[in-house]
This record gives structure tokens, C-alpha cells and sequence, in this order.
């Protein structure tokens, strides 16, 4: 699904990622761990293509294909999605309007009709229904006004509703209360299979408590320092980051 | 790679066509350039007119010989010369007399090419249409339907021959000659322009519409329209204006009047799309309107304006609310780009008690233009109660473009309730990438942002309205036609 060779980035002369290799097969979930400022964020907004990070080096691969020239949307069209850590607002666009659009934009992409109404509200309602999302939410304005929790929420709906073949869940967890957690997490176990990847950001573990990684990726330095299982994830949570950033140093 | 940056978002912004660029090659009639009493008392003489509108017009010449051209507004253009411009041009083949079989047929091309169909408007029900090419009215669709209900709707060159009581009693009586520069000017040689009574008691069943063009070159275009609703009657009245793509300025200064007696509701809806110069800024139109309404006991006025053309505009549909309990309303998209000025807004005068106004402007700059709100709420002493909204927005893009905001609020009655809200946002990068990583591209990015700014004033326009506006602020900040 996703191969990362040897991926080196920054933004304005600074470098950030300094060499990553990582690879995602389908139906695998994998869990990028480590301290603030290691790096994280910056590659899911790489592995995305957000403009304004340089790629100075290395390659990434989206089933097989180098993804390096594409544009965010064309990335996005191919089946990259990423739930953002800060969703923007998009003042007086409704969810369900902008869902709409990014839904028919990509069919337009692919030489698609657009999704007949009938069939984009079967499946606005389905999915609605599956992340405990109410009905008046989707006439809200993008973004706007929303708690941490229904920004975070509506990140998991619209990637319900996108399907995507990879799915960044960029600090997810940050900003949600117990139960609203547990729904997220829900709601992305239920629309993970064997054809899709899943790649969990956080900081913490306790996300991972609900959506079991098969892997997980400590990044220090923007760099890939220790990868293991969902036991290395307990560890951290124990011992901290310290023990890594010195192991590392060695 | 589709990059993005805010340097080509400016270029993309600055590579849109004026759409409506075109002149078409009718035979026309022009007058010499020029202005005096003479040339006056030609246009009355062309226009059949009585002795009252011929006398109306010098004085208001006189007036004007004697004022000088404003310059508060914060826009900044070269004066036109107005010994330079013809004052009167018009088609020699049109007719409002004659059927359609009898229009030039290069002008019936003209009208598809701007979309607008009269066969097909004489079918669709519901928009009746009064089409002004330069200085002339050149048709009029569905009178009969109308005047089966007592409504009068022609030009108003027309009504001053068949109807002189009805435009003796309200013409410049809610913009009067002494107004302003252009309204005076506007007022000693107007050419054509809509006029529209609405008997008492009736609700017209069809929306009325106006579509302004200006063709031939070095002419001015100087409409004039007015709209008298009579005791609890309805309208809703839209117009639309394009014009040729042109190196020179062309001035457009029209005055639009409307009367709405006790009870009576009027709408009344623009959608402003003059050519607006170049990318470079040479060449576009001088907008230069007074639009004014006068509002009776428990009446209501509501301008919607959607104004994305014209190299300056200056314009400010304002309400007097004359009676008790009235209602007035402006609702206002200005849109700018290149090096397009606008500077445009409202006035709210509460004359009576428990009036009420609601004021939502939304202004979107790109390129190097800039975009003022300049707006004025007036409470009298007398009014008691008088409350008023206000809300004034600004979208920008890029970083070389200006929005501005001029509010002014004068009350003189310890019991108003006047509120005001700005903001101020930007089209973000990172609004883009949100959109870009949802599958959604650039361009249809910027449409679906400015859409969304602008939804509560597009919702106030009339369907058929809404779409045209919709596609209008896609075209005028994009870079591409659809």
C-alpha cells in the first residue's frame, strides 16, 4: 500500500524528516509514536502533500506508484486521507455540502457521474448513523463553532464517507473525552478490511487501547528509532520517552 | 505538481475574462459628444417628451453646471471628461412599438450571446423583461399579463407620454435633482430606463427585470428607473448590466427610485457585472449610481445587490424610513479583482417610530483592488424605537488587495438599538489544503469558500437569481470559465 524510502523533509531550509523508511501494507494498522517536535505531524502532511514542506530526498510509494509529483488532491483521488490534528473552518459550507463536493470531485476525477442524491443520503444517513453523528450537525457550518470532539468526529465521518485506501489519523485523540474516543475508535475499527491501511498518530496510548496497531513506529529526531508491536506502545506509556532518545543518542 | 502559494492564486485570480466582452455591430444612432443646454433639449426633442420634462431637465443642468464631482469616496480614478461623451446612442432599428419580428436581427444575436432569450422569456412564466441597449428601451415582454392586473411595466421614456401624472408625482422625489453630482447629471440626461407601478392591493404575480447593456462606443449610459408600489401591493424587481470590453472608461451613472407606499413591499435585486477593465486596469466602467428608496407606513424596502463589475463603483441603495414601523434591508456581495475600486454600501435613515434596518455586506477583494464598505445609519429624534443591524464582512486574497470599512451611526433618540459586527478573514492556505486533501482542487476550492461567504446574501435573491450570482462570483475570482 504505502512504502516511505528513505524520506528526508523540511520546510524553509530546515530539515525535519531526516531519513524514514516505513511500509504500510493493506490491512494493517500502524501507530507513529514519539515526543513533540519528532516529527510526526510533519510527515503526515508530507505523505498528504501539503506545499509548503520541500522534499530534499527519498521516495513515496502509493501501491506501487511514485506519489512524489502529485498534488494534495491527486493524492486525495488516489485514496489518501488524512484526519487532521486542527480541522479548518470553512465558514457557511454545511458538512453535508462540502462532503458532497469532495465526494463528486473525486468521481469527476476518476471520469465518475456524480453520486445520484438518493444514494449520497442512504449513505450520509448510514454513516451518520455509525459515528453517532445527528442530523442537525450536518446542516452546521464546516468546522465552525464545533467542540474539539465534533471536529474530530466529523474528520472520522467525512473519511467513512470518502473511503480511502489509506487513512492518517493525525492526533486524533487529542481534544476528545472518554466517550467520544470510544465512538471514534469505533467508528474507524468498523470501516477498517483487508483492502485499506490505517496510520494512527498520537502522543499518547490510550487511543491504541481502541484501535489495537499491528505496529508501532517510535519517530525522535525525524527519524524511525525502534518499531515493534502494540507492546512497545504499554512501554512507552511506562517508561516514558527518555529511555528512546537516549537509546538513540548512543 | 498542482502547487500552491499565494503568488498563484494571485496570478490565477488576475487570468479571468470578461465574459460578456463582445460589441455587437448594430447601426446606431449617436448624438456628438458633448454637453450643454442644447444637446439637452435634443435628447426631450428625440424623446417626444412635454414641456414639464423638458424644463425638468434644464434645471437640473443648471444644477449641476454649478456642483463639483465628489471626492470623499476612497476610490481613485482619472475624472471623466464629460465634454467627451455622447449622450445619447441608440440602435436604429429598435422599436418598442414594433413586434420582435422587427428587431435587428444583430441585436436578437446580441441578446442570446448575453444569454437572454425573449422568445424563450415570452414562455417562461414568472420574469418579465425591459432590455435597455445604450440609451434606448429595445423590449418589453409581457406587458399584457401585467397590465391585465393593472400594472404598468415599460420604459420609462414611455411613461412619461402615457402616464405623465404618475411620473410628475414621483420622479426625483426620493432622489432629487439637487442630490449629488451624478444624480444630477443623471437627472438633465437620462435616456431610458424601467418604470413599474403596482396598483393597490395587488401582488405582482411575475418578477420584473431590467437588463442593462451598454454597446456603443464613447457613450455614457444614464438609466432611470421608477418603481411605485401602491398601498399594500408587492414587487420584486430584478436588473442585470454587462457591457463591451473597452481600453477607454465608459460612465454609468443612473438613478433608481423606489416609492413604497403604506403597506407595500418592494424587492429589489442587482446583479452588477459591467466590464472591469483589464488585468492591467485600463479600460472598464464608472459606476456611478444612486439608488434610493422611500418607505410609507409599514412598508418594507430591500435592496439585495450583487456587485462583481465596473473598474469604480460608487453606489449606496439607501432606505428613508419615512413611516411608522417600516422596514429596510440591504443585503450586498461586492466582489474585486485586478485593479477594480468599489467603493459601496448603504444608508438607513429612521425618519418614523419602530423602524427597523438590517445591513449584511459581504466584501471579497483580490488582485490589487480594493474594496470599501462605507455605510450610514441615521436615527431622528422622532424615531422612537428604531433599531438596526448591522454586519459588515471581508474576505481577502492575497496580499496586495485592500477592504475597507466606513461605518457611520448618528442617533438623536435615546431609545435606538443600533449593533454593528465586522470581521475580517482570509482565504487561508491552510483552508485550501483542507480542501485539496478532501479531493477537492484549487479552484473549486476558492468557489466553494467564497460561496460560503457569501450564502447569507445569495439567499436572499431570488432563485432564478441566486444561480446566475453563484456562477458570476465563480467566474469574476477564478481562472478559468466553467
Amino acid at each position: 500500500m504505502l512504502q516511505i524510502k528513505n524520506l528526508h523533509a523540511g520546510i524553509e531550509d530546515k530539515g525535519i524528516l531526516k531519513g524514514i523508511d516505513l511500509e504500510v501494507k493493506a490491512g494493517e494498522v500502524h501507530a507513529i509514536m514519539g515526543p513533540n517536535g519528532s516529527g510526526k505531524s510533519t510527515l503526515s502532511s508530507v505523505i498528504a502533500g501539503k506545499e509548503e514542506y520541500e522534499v530534499t530526498e527519498g521516495e513515496i510509494f502509493l501501491n506501487g506508484e511514485n506519489i512524489d509529483e502529485l498534488g494534495p488532491e491527486e493524492r486525495a483521488h488516489a485514496g489518501v486521507f488524512l484526519s487532521f490534528q486542527y480541522p479548518v473552518e470553512i465558514p457557511g459550507v454545511s458538512v453535508t455540502n462540502f462532503v458532497k463536493t469532495a465526494i463528486n470531485e473525486t468521481r469527476k476525477a476518476k471520469g465518475l457521474e456524480e453520486m445520484p442524491a438518493s444514494e449520497m443520503l442512504k449513505k450520509i444517513r448510514e454513516k451518520a448513523e455509525l459515528l453517532e453523528i445527528d442530523r442537525k450537525f450536518l446542516s452546521r457550518s464546516l468546522n465552525e463553532g464545533f467542540s474539539g470532539g465534533e471536529k474530530k468526529r466529523n474528520e472520522i465521518f467525512q473519511m467513512a464517507m470518502l473511503e480511502p485506501k489509506l487513512a492518517i489519523l493525525d492526533e486524533t485523540d487529542s481534544g476528545l473525552d472518554i466517550d467520544a474516543l470510544r465512538i471514534v475508535a469505533n467508528g474507524v475499527n468498523k470501516l477498517r478490511n483487508k483492502d485499506n491501511a490505517v496510520i494512527v498518530i498520537t502522543h499518547y496510548q490510550r487511543l491504541l487501547d481502541y484501535i489495537v496497531p499491528d505496529f508501532v513506529h517510535v519517530l525522535h529526531n525525524g527519524k524511525i528509532v525502534k518499531s515493534g508491536t502494540k507492546e512497545l506502545a504499554l512501554e512507552l506509556e511506562e517508561k516514558g520517552y527518555d529511555w528512546i532518545k537516549q537509546e538513540a543518542t548512543i | 505538481m498542482s502547487k500552491y502559494t499565494e503568488e498563484e492564486l494571485q496570478k490565477e485570480l488576475e487570468t479571468k475574462e470578461y465574459e460578456y466582452g463582445f460589441y455587437t455591430d448594430i447601426e446606431s444612432e449617436t448624438f456628438p459628444k458633448g454637453l450643454n443646454e442644447d444637446i439637452i433639449r435634443a435628447i426631450s426633442k428625440k424623446k417626444n417628451e412635454p414641456e414639464w420634462m423638458t424644463e425638468w431637465r434644464i434645471d437640473a443642468f443648471k444644477i449641476w453646471s454649478e456642483m463639483e464631482e465628489p471626492e470623499w469616496a476612497n476610490v481613485h480614478y482619472e475624472k471623466p471628461n464629460f465634454q467627451n461623451i455622447s449622450y445619447y446612442s441608440a440602435p436604429k432599428k429598435a422599436d418598442p412599438n414594433k413586434t420582435l419580428d422587427d428587431v435587428d436581427p444583430e441585436l436578437l444575436e446580441m441578446y442570446k450571446k448575453l444569454g437572454i432569450s425573449i422568445d424563450e422569456q415570452k414562455k417562461l412564466q414568472g420574469i418579465a423583461i425591459d432590455i435597455v441597449v445604450d440609451s434606448v428601451s429595445v423590449a418589453t415582454t409581457f406587458k399584457k399579463t401585467l397590465a391585465e392586473k393593472g400594472i404598468i411595466f415599460c420604459p420609462i421614456s414611455e411613461a412619461i407620454q402615457e402616464h405623465p401624472e404618475l411620473v410628475k408625482k414621483y420622479l426625483g422625489t426620493v432622489v432629487p435633482k439637487k442630490d449629488n453630482f451624478y444624480a444630477a447629471l443623471n437627472s438633465a440626461v437620462f435616456t431610458d430606463g424601467s418604470f413599474c407601478y403596482i396598483p393597490k392591493g395587488v401582488r405582482c404575480p411575475m418578477e420584473l427585470s431590467t437588463y442593462f447593456r451598454i454597446n456603443q462606443a464613447g457613450t455614457g449610459q444614464f438609466e432611470r428607473t421608477l418603481v411605485i408600489a401602491d398601498e399594500e401591493s408587492y414587487v420584486s424587481y430584478l436588473e442585470g448590466c454587462t457591457a463591451p470590453s473597452r481600453d477607454e472608461n465608459q460612465l454609468h451613472a443612473a438613478v433608481v427610485e423606489l416609492i413604497a407606499l403604506d403597506d407595500a413591499e418592494i424587492k429589489y435585486s442587482t446583479v452588477q457585472n459591467w466590464y472591469p477593465g483589464n488585468a492591467e486596469g485600463k479600460g472598464g466602467v464608472y459606476n456611478f449610481v444612486t439608488k434610493r428608496g422611500l418607505c410609507e407606513t409599514n412598508s418594507k424596502i430591500s435592496w439585495t445587490q450583487v456587485e462583481t463589475g465596473s473598474a469604480v463603483t460608487w453606489k449606496y441603495p439607501s432606505c428613508v424610513l419615512k413611516g411608522n414601523n417600516s422596514v429596510g434591508e440591504f443585503y450586498s456581495i461586492a466582489v474585486t479583482n485586478n485593479f477594480q475600486q468599489a467603493d459601496t454600501g448603504t444608508k438607513m435613515i429612521h425618519l418614523g417610530k419602530n423602524t427597523k434596518s438590517t445591513i449584511i455586506s459581504k466584501g471579497i477583494s483580490a488582485g490589487r483592488s480594493q474594496n470599501s464598505y462605507r455605510g450610514l445609519v441615521q436615527i431622528a429624534a422622532k424615531a422612537e424605537n428604531a433599531r438596526n443591524f448591522s454586519q459588515c464582512d471581508s474576505l481577502l486574497m492575497g496580499n496586495k488587495c485592500g477592504a475597507h470599512t466606513f461605518p457611520y451611526i448618528e442617533a438623536k433618540n435615546k431609545t435606538a438599538q443600533v449593533e454593528h459586527e465586522a470581521t475580517t478573514s482570509k482565504i487561508g492556505e491552510d483552508q485550501i489544503f483542507y480542501c485539496n486533501q478532501r479531493g477537492i482542487d484549487t479552484e473549486k476550492a476558492i468557489a466553494l469558500i467564497v460561496n460560503g461567504f457569501s450564502k447569507d446574501v445569495l439567499n436572499k435573491l431570488p432563485m432564478e437569481f441566486a444561480v446566475e450570482a453563484q456562477k458570476l462570483l465563480e467566474i469574476s475570482l477564478e481562472g478559468s470559465v466553467g
